[in-house]
């Protein structure tokens, strides 16, 4: 009995790693699989680029493009929870933050909250941040910027800074 | 019986460290590759290499890539398009776009790092002489940022080798590296095991199993050295220290029940069945969808039959064959549920991509006995692999029907802006055509007088700057002297003076105020220009609008409807490869529950066996206990 068990003990570390139905389900068939899988993996990103290339052109030609770009400041640690963007007191993108998306933030990744459309010109862009601080307590911050459009795609970058930190609060970059 | 299973830790460890670790954050220049990283960081590798592809493919386009924001990051956009394509477990693309980068010309640091990343990917296709050869090729000056990885994969290939010598030398090298605490010590106690330096062996992998850190990949690989540590000296038939090591085993992580039921072991082989009893008593409570609690529910009667408890034996076996009986249930049940196609319909669930403990929650759902053994199933790399080739097959479809969507959006805007601006723009041309002649012509007189002024400059011509005032009164002047010669047939000499003084002054006047007169032109051909430009600046303005109403409509039509076609082809090829995808994993699926239901028949022949023996032998201990009384 104790030989029997004790068998069953070992197959069953082997078990963690070797799959019972290697025999049914060849690697072969896994493998080939697998390829075709990426082959039409490759095919759909050739399809997303032309469609992006596309969908910029038709809806948001150089001339009146303008995209908004969110990212936070180095070493920003404060909880974002939302942000809204103002285009000529008018709101044009209001954006919840879930933890992933926060994260892909705090890690250096920059979202891309708006794309339009605005005639050249000076124009107002006014940027809305509601978060909570590190110590827990709401934090709440707003900035006006002027934003002048000429007949290239304007692109803007919003970088929001922890409150509390030296460079707190709400920049701007032309890009 | 130990070598596989240690090869296989060996190769599990290696590979938890060499997934793609975090990045470490650096200031990007340009935006659109940083937009890339957003949806990588989030795990959404398909947008993130269909972002930075764009960004690339518009980056080698240009005709001065140098002034562009990404060219100080092409490289670096190269190897994370490579490593979103091997997230996004598109290996051969991945492998085409880092050998292109190594066959380019490159300085050293990067196509070292090119050839190691190459190595990597080979070795995850489980390709170890191809990952040989791809680090071969380093030579010279290796990045900072991957020294310790690249020293970490070359010990685990030349271990997938045969080389245990030289892979054991590397993970020495590494015990003190930061991030692979853990991870080297038990890949070096591996390494030293297959090598034939038994004692080295296990006393790294003792070291393993004592790392001080505090994250769940460490603690997991500590677990690890731990249980296989206790397992190897159970084998070598030293069970007192085995079950020291078995011992330190985290009850809460996922070799726990492994580690206990090889804990009660080491004490059965003592002849310690009561403290055996401990941890399997413990075992034998948990979930018996696990292999280790099965195996519990059997040693536990198993125990007390050698305590001579014949009668609590007889009891265990009974309760055992009653699990195993609901288990099989269980099962088959399953294996029902698998076969009607519940299986797939559970794996595209929302909730699945939403929270990963949803996996786990899955298998305490009453009415959805088709997800039952998911987390057991997920145990498997391959099952794993097409599990997620499932999901990014169903995630793609859905892409395309939106995509598909899309087009015909796209194609009523088309429609919608041609019959707005068709009947406006000919007009509108028309007097843009007449607005534009008169423009030119204004043009050309302005280049006219710029052209005078400036040949003034070289050679002053007074006259050319009198004024209209002047210019009136030189001609009254030329009448009044035609009118004086005419009337009285001669001319008067005194009125000829007069005529003569008045040129004169006029003249003088306008030599004398050259200079002023030219300046002043000259300034006033600059106030022109400004207007000029401002005309030329609203005149370009116009032309891109125009170009821009018949680009909004014009020459789309061809794109489009390829598009469409390849949309609808890659939306056959994926509806089939999902088919096959999906009865793969159901074929998986139904391998390891019949599997399980046959372990389970064995078990349950061999408890009633058990069960029937402890019964004969409680009756007779019973009846000797009569004869004696």
């Amino acid at each position: 009995m104790f030989r029997f068990l004790n068998s069953v003990f070992l197959l069953s570390l082997l078990a963690v790693h070797l799959p019972g139905w290697a025999a049914e389900v060849s690697r072969e068939q896994i493998k080939g699989l697998d390829e075709q899988v990426q082959e039409i993996k490759s095919d759909a990103l050739g399809i997303a680029a032309e469609l992006n290339r596309l969908e910029e052109k038709l809806l948001y030609p150089s001339n009146s493009q303008l995209a908004v770009f969110v990212s936070l400041a180095p070493g920003a640690k404060f909880r974002l929870d939302a942000v809204e963007i103002q285009l000529d007191g008018k709101a044009v993108a209001y954006h919840l933050y879930t933890l992933k998306e926060l994260e892909a933030l705090q890690r250096g990744g920059v979202q891309r909250i708006y794309t339009g459309n605005i005639r050249s010109g000076e124009h107002n862009l006014q940027v809305s941040v509601l978060g909570k601080s590190a110590s827990g307590a709401e934090y709440r911050n707003n900035a006006s910027f002027k934003v002048t459009k000429d007949v290239a795609p304007k692109l803007v970058g919003v970088t929001l800074a922890a409150p509390g930190t030296a460079n707190q609060g709400i920049s701007l970059k032309d890009w | 019986m130990f070598r596989l299973p240690l090869l296989l830790c060996g190769l599990l460890a290696a590979s938890t460290c060499l997934a793609a670790k975090p990045p470490v954050r650096a200031a990007l220049k340009d935006l659109y590759f940083s937009e890339g990283l957003y949806h990588a960081y989030q795990g959404d590798y398909f947008d993130a290499i269909a972002r930075l592809d764009t960004e690339l493919g518009q980056y080698y386009g240009l005709d001065e890539p140098g002034l562009d924001s990404l060219h100080p990051h092409v490289n670096q956009a190269e190897f994370s398009v490579g490593d979103f394509e091997l997230n996004y477990r598109m290996h051969r693309r991945a492998g085409r776009a880092i050998k292109a980068v190594l066959e380019g010309n490159v300085q050293p640091p990067v196509r070292n790092e090119a050839a190691y990343r190459l190595a990597r990917i080979h070795f995850q296709k489980d390709q170890p002489r191809d990952a040989l050869t791809a680090l071969e090729r380093i030579k010279g000056k290796v990045p900072e940022a991957i020294r310790d990885d690249l020293d970490f994969l070359r010990g685990n290939v030349y271990m997938a080798v045969g080389r245990f010598g030289d892979a054991a030398q590397k993970f020495k090298a590494l015990q003190n590296a930061k991030g692979f605490e853990g991870f080297a010590s038990f890949n070096l106690g591996i390494a030293e095991l297959r090598g034939g330096q038994e004692q080295d062996g296990l006393l790294s992998l003792a070291r393993a199993g004592r790392t001080g850190s505090t994250d769940p990949a460490a603690l997991s690989i500590k677990d690890k050295a731990n249980l296989v540590l206790g397992s190897r000296l159970l084998e070598a038939k030293k069970p007192e220290t085995a079950k020291q090591y078995l011992d330190r085993v985290r009850l809460k992580g996922p070799f726990s029940a492994q580690s206990l039921l090889a804990s009660g072991w080491a004490d059965a082989a003592l002849e310690h069945y009561e403290r055996a009893l401990v941890p399997w008593s413990i075992l034998a409570k948990r979930n018996v969808t696990d292999k280790a609690v099965q195996e519990a529910l059997l040693a536990v009667p198993h125990a007390y039959g050698k305590l001579n408890i014949h009668g609590k034996a007889a009891l265990g076996y009974g309760r055992a064959l009653e699990a195993f009986a609901q288990e099989t249930e269980k099962l088959t049940n399953s294996a029902q549920s698998i076969r009607a196609g519940k299986f797939l319909e559970a794996l595209v669930r929302e909730e699945l991509k939403q929270d990963r403990d949803w996996v786990i929650k899955l298998r305490s759902l009453p009415d959805s006995p088709e997800t039952f053994y998911l987390m057991e199933l997920m145990a498997s790399h391959d099952f794993q692999e097409s599990l997620k080739n499932y999901l990014d097959l169903e995630t793609l479809r859905k892409k395309l029907d939106s995509w598909e969507a899309d087009i015909e959006a796209w194609e009523e805007i088309i429609a919608r802006r041609r019959a707005y601006y068709q009947p406006l723009l000919p007009d509108i041309d028309r007097q843009f055509r007449m607005l534009d002649s008169q423009m030119r012509l204004r043009l050309d007189q302005r280049d006219r007088l710029d052209k005078r002024i400036k040949s003034m400059l070289v050679a002053p011509r007074p006259d050319f700057l009198a004024t209209a005032e002047e210019r009136v009164i030189r001609g009254q002047l030329d009448n009044i002297e035609k009118r004086a010669t005419t009337r009285a047939g001669k001319t008067d000499p005194a009125i000829l003076d007069r005529i003569q003084r008045l040129r004169g002054v006029l003249a003088f006047r306008i030599h004398t105020g050259y200079d002023r007169r030219l300046t002043d032109a000259y300034k006033n051909l600059q106030q022109l220009n400004g207007v000029i430009a401002a005309l030329k600046k609203q005149y370009g303005t116009f032309i891109r609008t125009r170009q821009a109403a018949s680009q909004s409509y014009e020459g789309y039509d061809a794109t489009l409807s390829r598009l469409r076609a390849r949309i609808l082809e890659a939306r056959e090829k994926s509806a089939t490869l999902l088919a096959r995808q999906g009865h793969l994993l159901e074929q998986m699926a139904l391998n390891e529950l019949e599997q399980r239901i046959t372990r389970l028949e064995e078990y349950q022949v061999k408890a009633r066996f058990a069960m029937a023996d402890s019964y004969d032998r409680a009756v007779k201990a019973q009846e000797a206990g009569g004869v004696t009384k």
